[in-house]
């Protein structure tokens, strides 16, 4: 069941790239570059069942902190350049 | 294989649905604010499924777990709140089909 | 000195617990707690523990089913060959006050059925909202299941 897990992250994580390659707009990629960050975070909490090492957590919480600093200093970013 | 193991198997094949349901509606949604919109809702709940299958797993990780769901919870909506307000400033025009517009260029009202 | 408190709870639960841990986490809590005074005051007062079982047995199931409820709305419309949408920006007034229930009120409207905030200005919020039925009653339609649950929880 780990392994459907995985398949059904993959396709996500795939159609989010996609998204970063086409679209428009920048605020289209940061968005789905926002997506793809939150489904690793789950990905790396799986990954620390499977290994049964808690140190993966601390790097899951870490990530999440990093991603939303960057959807925040980004979007400032293009607020201020119209 | 034990209960807790097979309901957080459960849970976490729930929650890789709702990943893939986000990045559907990435593709297929027909603005970036309509994108926000099924990004954040699915990614939320699956995180909320999946983080909390691995802590009925393996109930060492349990409160870590709970700390993850809750700094996602509070970070994930407020991310894609600012982005949302920042593309309309930045001025992306939303999709042809919308309606109402009651925000009007931000700065006034 | 709230600084303090909650700095060293959150501590304990990232660390596994031994007395070396807990002398470092108490000198790290003292110096976030001496920097952030300056910036912030986390209040607490006399009842928040009332507060936190409020929060725990009133708000959160309520936010969880309209959670629940609001991913089968998105996979319904997303995996719908025509796609139906009908989007809108509007406005919907609030009548809270304090900083923390609005800011649980953003959240709640962005993690619910079809909606979306982007600003909170002084007594309104401007929401983009899926799929707009009416441009009356539509503060009953988003936000009108939180308001009074937060209200009652944070002021």
């Amino acid at each position: 069941m780990i392994t459907a897990f995985f398949v059904l992250v993959a396709a996500g994580v795939i159609l989010s790239f996609i998204r970063i390659l086409l679209g428009p707009t920048s605020s289209d990629r940061v968005a789905a570059l926002d997506t793809m960050n939150v489904m690793l975070i789950g990905t790396i909490t799986v990954i620390a069942l499977i290994l049964k090492r808690g140190i993966y957590l601390d790097i899951a919480l870490v990530y999440g902190l990093l991603s939303y600093l960057e959807t925040v200093v980004i979007s400032r970013y293009m607020e201020g350049r119209k | 294989m034990s209960w807790n193991e097979m309901l957080g198997q459960i849970l976490m094949v729930v929650g890789g649905f709702f990943y893939f349901l986000g990045g559907l509606g990435m593709i297929r949604m027909p603005d970036v604010y309509n994108r926000l919109q099924a990004g954040t809702k699915a990614t939320t709940l699956g995180t909320f499924s999946t983080v909390l299958g691995v802590g009925i797993a393996y109930p060492p990780f349990l409160i870590k777990s709970l700390i993850i769901i809750a700094f996602v919870a509070l970070t994930n909506p407020v991310g894609s709140s600012v982005l949302a307000r920042a593309s309309y400033l930045a001025g992306v025009k939303p999709a042809p089909i919308t309606k109402v517009d009651e925000y009007k260029g931000g700065e006034s009202s | 000195m709230s600084v303090f408190i909650t700095a060293l709870v959150l501590w304990l639960l990232l660390t596994n617990f031994s007395y070396s841990e807990l002398i470092v986490g108490i000198l790290v809590s003292i110096a976030v707690a001496g920097v952030f005074k300056e910036y912030h005051g986390i209040k607490f007062d006399g009842k928040l523990p009332i507060r936190l079982v409020l929060y725990i047995f009133v708000y959160l199931p309520v936010f969880i089913v309209e959670m629940i409820k609001a991913n089968i709305d998105v996979a319904a419309r997303v995996l719908n060959p025509k796609l139906p949408l009908n989007p809108g920006f509007v406005k919907v007034k609030t009548a809270l006050k304090s900083p923390m229930a609005r800011l649980f009120l953003a959240n709640s409207i962005t993690l619910t059925p079809g909606t979306l905030t982007l600003e909170g200005k002084e007594d309104a919020f401007y929401i983009h909202w899926i799929d707009v039925k009416t441009l009356e009653k539509k503060e009953e339609a988003i936000s009108g299941r939180f308001e009074g649950i937060l209200k009652g929880v944070f002021e």
